[in-house]
């Protein structure tokens, strides 16, 4: 299954269950303008699951967006993935809250989460708490986490090529955000890009 | 004598308060090609920075007029549209960006500040494969994240391959011979004399002779300590070369 949700605009559902060998490819998008809460629960719990979840969200103004995922392993031999990447300008308010867990029994799990953000502003703030509780000892597991400003260094070298300013920086967040845009459907890539511009 | 192109008049800059340049005159025609060479922290790549407008380097005191008009009230990319290019000495990696975008994106921004329409996509994919060809770069290139995993030598291939799409009237090679091996440098010179013509002029920085042997300048220039110590012709590089800088009166 592959779903596409606007957070804040589609009903979104709270709680999934995997069974033995379904695959479930669940992108989300945050636009500009967004006051919402996505709490999501997965839990895996048959062999041979793959579970791929990404985020991609564009905060402004008084955006206040929380997200809150947990991907709960009870069964061993599936694979998580989450990928969640974002902007945060003006006084927006980001918090994501990425929970892994994996059961005693859970062996030969692979689950990895990654939340990356761009404060544009120095009003915007973003939260990021990546858990991981591991009950099982035979698991490869990881999480990153980041946050930082666009890069000053790539954007002389785009405007010394002649990119103006304001193009260079979009075309920067643009890659950044790439990685989670490319899963969208064609209308809503244009819609988040449009946000970007 | 051909046309002043450039013309920097006593200029002081530098970097958070601390003075680099104590004060720069230099004068390049039309068809120059001038080498500035010197040793560490001499102010090179500051003089580099202070022609492109590199955010962080403030000039206190002089001029600088290209063409006519005044160059540090431009921004770096108004410098870039009236044809002044920099050969990074070290190129930026940008993750998510291609070459192609990368350089659509450059040369419509161009096009657009003199009036003119975007470049259409058959035209633009002519002149990469066309400017490719010339720093013997391969067809996946273009297609590739702007510096991200290339070698050395393929980032200061980058350089010479954007330098040859804009067309710049004003080049300045920031150690471009830099970590090259001698293929290598063959490649980019032989690139950078391609593109030389009557009307546009270079800056070559560098620390040692041997891209000079390709890049016959005009005029070379010993700058130490933030000033212009010594201005001959070609035979100053060989002078340096056997005797180094400690020779010369700073």
């Amino acid at each position: 299954m592959d779903k596409v949700y606007v957070i804040g605009r589609d009903a979104i559902p709270q709680f999934l269950r995997m069974e033995a060998g379904e695959q479930l490819r669940m992108t989300f998008v945050a636009l500009p303008g967004t006051t919402a809460r996505l709490a999501l629960e997965v839990e895996i719990a048959g062999p041979g699951c793959d579970l791929d979840l990404a985020a991609a969200y564009v905060c402004s103004g008084c955006d206040d967006l929380r997200m809150n995922v947990l991907v709960r392993h009870t069964c061993g031999g599936s694979t998580s993935r989450q990928l969640v990447k974002g902007l945060a300008d003006g006084g927006s308010r980001v918090e994501f809250d990425g929970m892994i867990y994996i059961a005693q029994d859970a062996q030969k799990t692979e689950a990895h989460q990654e939340s990356h953000s761009i404060l544009l502003s120095p009003e915007a703030k973003v939260e990021a708490r990546p858990q991981l509780e591991i009950y099982a000892d035979d698991v490869i597991c990881s999480h990153g986490c980041t946050s930082g400003f666009l890069n000053a260094e790539e954007e002389f070298y785009m405007r010394s090529r002649g990119i103006p300013e304001e193009v260079a920086k979009q075309l920067q967040k643009l890659a950044f955000l790439a990685p989670v845009m490319q899963r969208l459907p064609e209308d809503l890539g244009r819609e988040l890009y449009e946000s970007i511009s | 004598m051909s046309k002043i192109l450039l013309e920097i008049k006593n200029l002081h800059a530098g970097v958070a308060g601390k003075e680099i340049l104590k004060g720069i005159d230099l004068t390049i025609r039309e068809g120059e090609v001038h080498a500035v060479m010197g040793p560490n922290g001499a102010g090179k790549s500051t003089l580099g920075g202070v022609l492109t407008g590199r955010p962080g380097y403030e000039v206190t005191e002089g001029s600088i007029v290209f063409d006519g008009k005044d160059l540090l009230a431009m921004s770096p990319e108004e410098r870039s549209w009236a044809g002044i290019f920099l050969s990074f000495q070290y190129p930026v990696e940008i993750p998510g960006v291609s070459i192609t975008n990368f350089m659509k994106a450059a040369i419509n921004a161009k096009r657009k500040a003199h009036g003119q329409p975007e470049i259409k996509p058959g035209e633009f994919l002519k002149l990469l494969k066309e400017k490719m060809a010339l720093v013997g770069m391969k067809g996946e290139f273009a297609r590739r994240d702007v510096n991200v995993g290339f070698s050395g030598g393929e980032k200061k291939r980058n350089e010479i391959f954007q330098m040859a799409m804009l067309e710049p009237r004003f080049s300045i090679l920031d150690e471009t011979d830099s970590g090259l091996d001698v293929d290598a440098l063959k490649i980019v010179a032989d690139g950078v004399r391609a593109l030389r013509t009557p009307e546009t002029s270079t800056i070559v920085i560098t620390h040692y002779r041997k891209l000079l042997d390709y890049i016959v300048p005009d005029v070379v220039h010993v700058l130490k300590d933030g000033r212009i110590v010594e201005t001959a012709g070609r035979e100053l590089a060989d002078r340096i070369e056997n005797e180094g800088y400690e020779s010369l009166n700073g």
